[in-house]
């Protein structure tokens, strides 16, 4: 293998662009001073489909730069694909609110472009160094958008508490790094990996306990328990849209790392991290299902849901195979689609000039709405999981996986705590057809909002049509990352 | 071809009315089912004068079942007995699809009625036609739906809807006794094809089954089984509650289903079987009891009864019991005879019942009815024709077949022959007597409905009268016509009807004293002279004897406390033991630890999971520790 050459930025291209897009538009911003963010927002959105149209037609071959820090190779340009366009629609969705609230800020929509950046770093690492300092990069950045509304008390406790949560769990990874370093005397996944495997006999506890706290720090972000703490809170007390960002890319970027740290680097203790795995999956999963029940603020059900569908996809990282990762990565693609239009039907839900929350606020929607409840009903069935929407395959494919596995128990439980779940989604079905009509929502909805819960919703019905593609694609994604 | 239109043409109408009906409308929906209808009628008019005395044959239609060694074929079985039934069954029914036009002209939903129509009567021809004893049950189970749909076709009343479960859940004990025989004769013939069970019915009359460890000769248990069902559908003593309740159905349907049609049904089967209840005596003694009993029991509820329609539908019931004891006693000819004439007097009977009812505003009590016969004129001679043909005047279509029938019975040397004998000649009297009763209440007399009523009281239209007229010339000729049916030699079947003993029952009939024959006649008139005097004359009478006779007239007038009795012996208990599993089993059990169970463990485990949220960031933060430490303790102690 030819060393490649320093500066041979190539694979790296996106993201330069988009550095270079995020410092442009800062200066604009700055120099434009008040309707900044109407330019800046789907400026942004274009540079990052942009991005995202180069991957798509890039050489998906791997290739390292930066010294192989940074690795672009078909499960990177995967994930970043998803991530890019998930932080476009959500920027795109967010204009109308941030104009609502009137915390129409330029930075609101670079923090987003910066933290998309960070994600896509945060895929292509190859090393804990990388690792570390992309995730610091996105992490900055959606603090800060957690506080966006400043003003409010809740939106500032939002921020704080993940701010002071996050810097643990840095903390924790860092610790984690550090342990590892030290008795492997390497940061770079490459050698870690052929070291693990050669000394495959003699476990060092010190590398294992190293694991352990890396894992934690990545499942913070991933928000899966015990480390979920924050999501009720920040969903629930951030802005709406900040909350749409955080619900889907920053998933897929944490899920991308986890899945490269935990099969590339210490591919060979799969014996060892499957037990981690099982562990915050199976918890996940029950919590998700039942706190969620109790719920009436809608983004506080989509926290909690949030939780229990990272828990369905830990079970197919838990299988520890191809297959696994490959349904993983279905999983989230999908996930990120239910998220997105999921939340930009409850940006739909403004009444009189004011947002609600509250999911009793649907009630008898399909009288005075008929396609937006349809759209948000498509949205239900498949976070229910119900074919032939998309959801349905999604955690078909995970728990098929832990069948394969050996692991059939665990498909049980995932599959019976989907079961408790069907109710907190149905009962927003049922509210939406069958309650009593509440006031109507303010029309016309918003073009960029009912765009991106109209192509969702579509997307998970023309799946059942496009899902051997989309796992073909998924399967060459995760076979990048194994050895 | 013929056969299959005859057959199929009244689907085609039941469903172009029944899934289009509402956008056709109510006019094209008569149109279409009555042309289907008489389509039908004519291809059954052909194909009687074809196949009596002809050849039996089959039309193969396409195969239905083929399982390993089973195999049922879809096909028609034309010979005499199912050209006559399929005569009457047509073209009565054709007749009442006409009448209906009229009867039913106020209702709101008339494409659907129309099409009920015509659904049981391609139910009813598809179980005359059967070939094996599985298109048998699809018939059987065809006009059963049918007669459900019809007798609660109304059903915003209570009644009606009660009335149509009555009738459904009653013949499911017939009918589990009907497939409990179709099983036995797969068991034991191996086949359900009639021409197999009949071909080897004689070389089992001496074998036995073994059932519940206890031996029974193995025709005897068939022929009881398939007369259980025959019970049910033909309203025979026990079975026989539903009957007098499906009066609630309009009444084209009670004409039509509850008289002329599906509940000869049984009588049909006995009939159709009697290759086989030849070689079960005991089973044809059971029938002839049976049918013997019900004939005396229900005349004699029928002399009590104030509802016109219920009246008739007494008489139907003890008339089936003559046709069912004709069967007993091997004079399978006369029971079909009786069942092919009764069918035109009775459905005469109702649809002139229906013209009075019509007539009075929808009034059936007779004892609100009287001095209206100068106002309704035409439907009054038809009462009367119908009557008498009923009570068995001479020459009207009833005295040749129930007399056939009592000869026959006094004739015979089965058991019970004599006992059908004498009941027969009591339920003679008795049908004399309520039918003139009938009469003399509806039409004579001093008027005792209410002004207004008696000033609208009008004659039907045409479309009414005319079925009426057609039905009035059965009720007349129908008997003299078709006494070939009860020729020794049996050739009108064509092979159908089987009949051991030389020389065979309906040879002897003719030999019996001549008191015999004129006894019929003789206790008619004597009822119907009786009638005459208390209802008539002196109408005071009735109500003195039945007040001195009050426990008597009580029993007859709450139908000897047969619903009473069910209702204590059967529904009561059911519904106790329905109850104790139901609240016990299914609501304390399953639904405590199932659905119940579970959705409240859910509920308290999503409170409790929910209160873990308690919003100090130093709770969130302690449980991220405590979670990561929990993780390093597994390793470090568990894992290596």
């Amino acid at each position: 293998m030819t060393p490649a050459p320093l500066l041979d930025l190539m694979p790296a291209l996106p993201e330069f662009l988009l550095l270079l897009a995020g410092l442009l538009f800062l200066v604009i911003g700055v120099l434009r001073e008040g309707d900044g963010v109407r330019l800046i927002g789907p400026l942004s959105a274009l540079s990052l489909v942009i991005a995202a149209a180069i991957i798509l037609a890039s050489d998906k071959t791997a290739a390292d730069t930066f010294g192989g820090h940074f690795r672009m190779d078909a499960f990177a340009a995967f994930l970043k694909v998803l991530i890019y366009v998930g932080v476009a629609a959500a920027i795109l969705v967010s204009q109308n609110f941030l104009e609502d609230e009137r915390i129409a800020r330029f930075e609101f929509p670079l923090l987003a472009l910066f933290g998309a950046l960070g994600m896509g770093m945060m895929v292509s690492a190859n090393s804990f160094l990388a690792l570390y300092m992309s995730l610091e990069l996105q992490s900055l950045s959606v603090y800060v958008l957690a506080a966006g509304h400043r003003d409010t008390l809740r939106s500032t406790e939002a921020g704080l508490k993940y701010f002071i949560l996050g810097s643990l769990a840095s903390g924790l990874l860092l610790y984690g790094i550090s342990l590892v370093y030290g008795f492997t005397g390497t940061v770079m996944f490459d050698q870690i990996g052929s070291l693990l495997r050669d000394e495959n006999a003699s476990l060092s506890s010190g590398a294992l306990v190293g694991l352990v706290f890396i894992a934690a720090g990545i499942c913070f972000k991933l928000g899966v328990v015990p480390f979920h703490m924050w999501t009720p809170d920040v969903y629930e007390g951030a802005p709406t849209p900040v909350g749409a960002y955080i619900a889907s890319a920053p998933k897929l970027a944490a899920m991308g790392l986890l899945l490269r740290v935990l099969i590339d680097p210490f591919g060979a203790w799969v014996g060892q991290w499957q037990q981690i795995i099982v562990f915050v999956a199976i918890a996940s999963m029950l919590l998700g299902a039942f706190a969620a029940i109790m719920q009436t603020n809608f983004k506080r059900l989509m926290a909690y849901s949030g939780i229990a569908n990272i828990g369905y996809a830990l079970v197919g990282l838990a299988a520890g195979t191809r297959d696994g990762v490959d349904g993983v990565l279905v999983f989230m693609a999908i996930y990120m689609v239910m998220t997105l239009g999921t939340f930009a039907c409850i940006l739909a839900m403004r009444r009189q000039g004011s947002y609600v929350e509250d999911i009793n606020e649907l009630a008898g929607l399909s009288r005075r709405q008929p396609i937006l409840a349809l759209i948000l009903t498509i949205l239900m069935f498949s976070l229910a999981g119900i074919p032939p929407t998309a959801g349905f395959f999604g955690k078909f494919y995970v728990f098929k996986a832990a069948i394969d596995a050996n692991l059939t128990w665990l498909a049980v439980i995932g599959l019976l705590s989907s079961v408790v779940a069907c109710y907190y989604y149905l009962r927003i079905v049922k509210l939406v057809w069958f309650d009593q009509a509440a006031e109507p929502f303010d029309l016309p909805l918003r073009p960029a909002i009912g765009a991106v819960a109209g192509i969702s919703a579509i997307l998970l019905i023309v799946a059942v049509l496009a899902i051997n593609p989309l796992f073909a694609s998924a399967g060459i994604a995760a076979s990048a990352i194994f050895h | 071809m013929l056969y299959t239109i005859l057959v199929f043409a009244p689907l085609v109408g039941a469903l172009i009315a029944g899934l289009f009906g509402r956008m056709i409308g109510d006019r094209a929906s008569q149109v279409v089912t009555c042309g289907f209808m008489a389509l039908s009628a004519a291809c059954a008019i052909a194909s009687f004068f074809l196949n009596i005395y002809g050849e039996p044959f089959k039309v193969v239609l396409f195969d239905w079942i083929v399982v390993g060694s089973f195999d049922t074929q879809w096909a028609l079985r034309i010979d005499g007995l199912s050209a006559s039934m399929m005569l009457v069954v047509s073209f009565i029914s054709f007749l009442i699809h006409v009448y209906s036009v009229g009867y039913m002209a106020e209702d709101a939903s008339i494409p659907r009625f129309m099409s009920y129509l015509s659904l049981f009567t391609f139910a009813m021809l598809m179980l005359v036609t059967s070939d094996n004893l599985i298109q048998l049950f699809f018939g059987w189970e065809g006009v059963g739906v049918a007669s459900y749909l019809l007798i609660g076709f109304w059903y915003d009343r209570a009644s009606a809807c009660a009335a149509a479960m009555k009738a459904f859940i009653v013949n499911r004990v017939g009918d589990f006794g009907l497939i409990l025989g179709i099983a036995a004769c797969y068991l034991v013939f191996d086949s359900v094809q009639y021409d197999v069970i009949f071909a080897n019915a004689a070389s089992f009359a001496d074998s036995t089954i073994v059932v519940f460890g206890y031996e029974f000769n193995t025709l005897t248990i068939i022929g009881v089984l398939l007369f259980i069902g025959a019970m049910g559908k033909s309203a025979q003593l026990g079975l026989h509650t539903w009957l007098p309740d499906a009066m609630e159905g309009p009444t084209p349907v009670s004409a039509l289903i509850h008289a002329a049609t599906m509940v000869t049904a049984g009588v049909f089967l006995v009939a159709r079987f009697s290759p086989l209840y030849e070689y079960a005596p005991t089973a044809l003694a059971m029938v002839a009891f049976i049918g013997a009993s019900t004939a005396f029991f229900a005349a004699t509820i029928g002399m009590v009864q104030n509802d016109i329609k219920r009246v008739i539908a007494y008489s139907t019931c003890s008339q089936l019991g003559y046709m069912f004891f004709a069967c007993g006693v091997s004079a399978y000819s006369a029971g079909v005879f009786h069942l092919f004439t009764h069918a035109f007097f009775k459905a005469l009977l109702f649809l002139g019942a229906g013209s009075v009812i019509h007539a009075m505003h929808h009034e059936q009590d007779m004892r609100k009815m009287g001095g209206i016969w100068n106002k309704i004129p035409i439907t009054y001679a038809m009462m009367w024709i119908g009557s008498l043909a009923l009570m068995g005047i001479p020459f009207f279509a009833g005295y040749y077949s129930k007399d056939a029938i009592l000869e026959a019975a006094w004739a015979s040397h089965a058991p019970f022959a004599r006992y059908a004998f004498w009941l027969g000649i009591g339920a003679a009297f008795l049908t004399a007597f309520y039918s003139g009763r009938l009469l003399w209440l509806t039409f004579h007399g001093t008027p005792r409905a209410d002004h207004h009523t008696m000033e609208h009281v009008h004659e039907s239209p045409m479309v009414m009268l005319v079925p009426l007229f057609c039905l009035a010339g059965g009720a007349l000729f129908a008997g003299w016509l078709a006494q070939g049916m009860i020729a020794p030699d049996a050739a009108w079947w064509s092979g159908a009807i089987f009949m051991r003993g030389e020389p065979n029952i309906l040879e002897e009939l003719h030999h019996v004293p001549t008191l015999v024959r004129f006894a019929p006649l003789i206790v008619g008139v004597a009822g119907f002279g009786l009638s005459l005097v208390l209802y008539l004359l002196v109408p005071s009478v009735p109500g003195r004897i039945a007040a001195a006779l009050r426990p008597v007239y009580l029993f007859l007038l709450n139908k000897w406390y047969f619903d009473e009795l069910y209702d204590r012996i059967f529904v009561q208990p059911a519904k106790a033991v329905g109850s104790v599993f139901w609240r016990g089993g299914d609501g304390l059990v399953i639904d405590g630890f199932g659905p119940d169970g579970v959705a409240a463990a859910t509920g308290r485990l999503a409170r409790q999971t929910a209160r873990l949220q308690t919003g100090y960031v130093y709770h969130y933060a302690f449980a991220m520790l405590i979670g990561v430490a929990a993780l390093v303790t597994w390793y470090l102690f568990f894992v290596r």
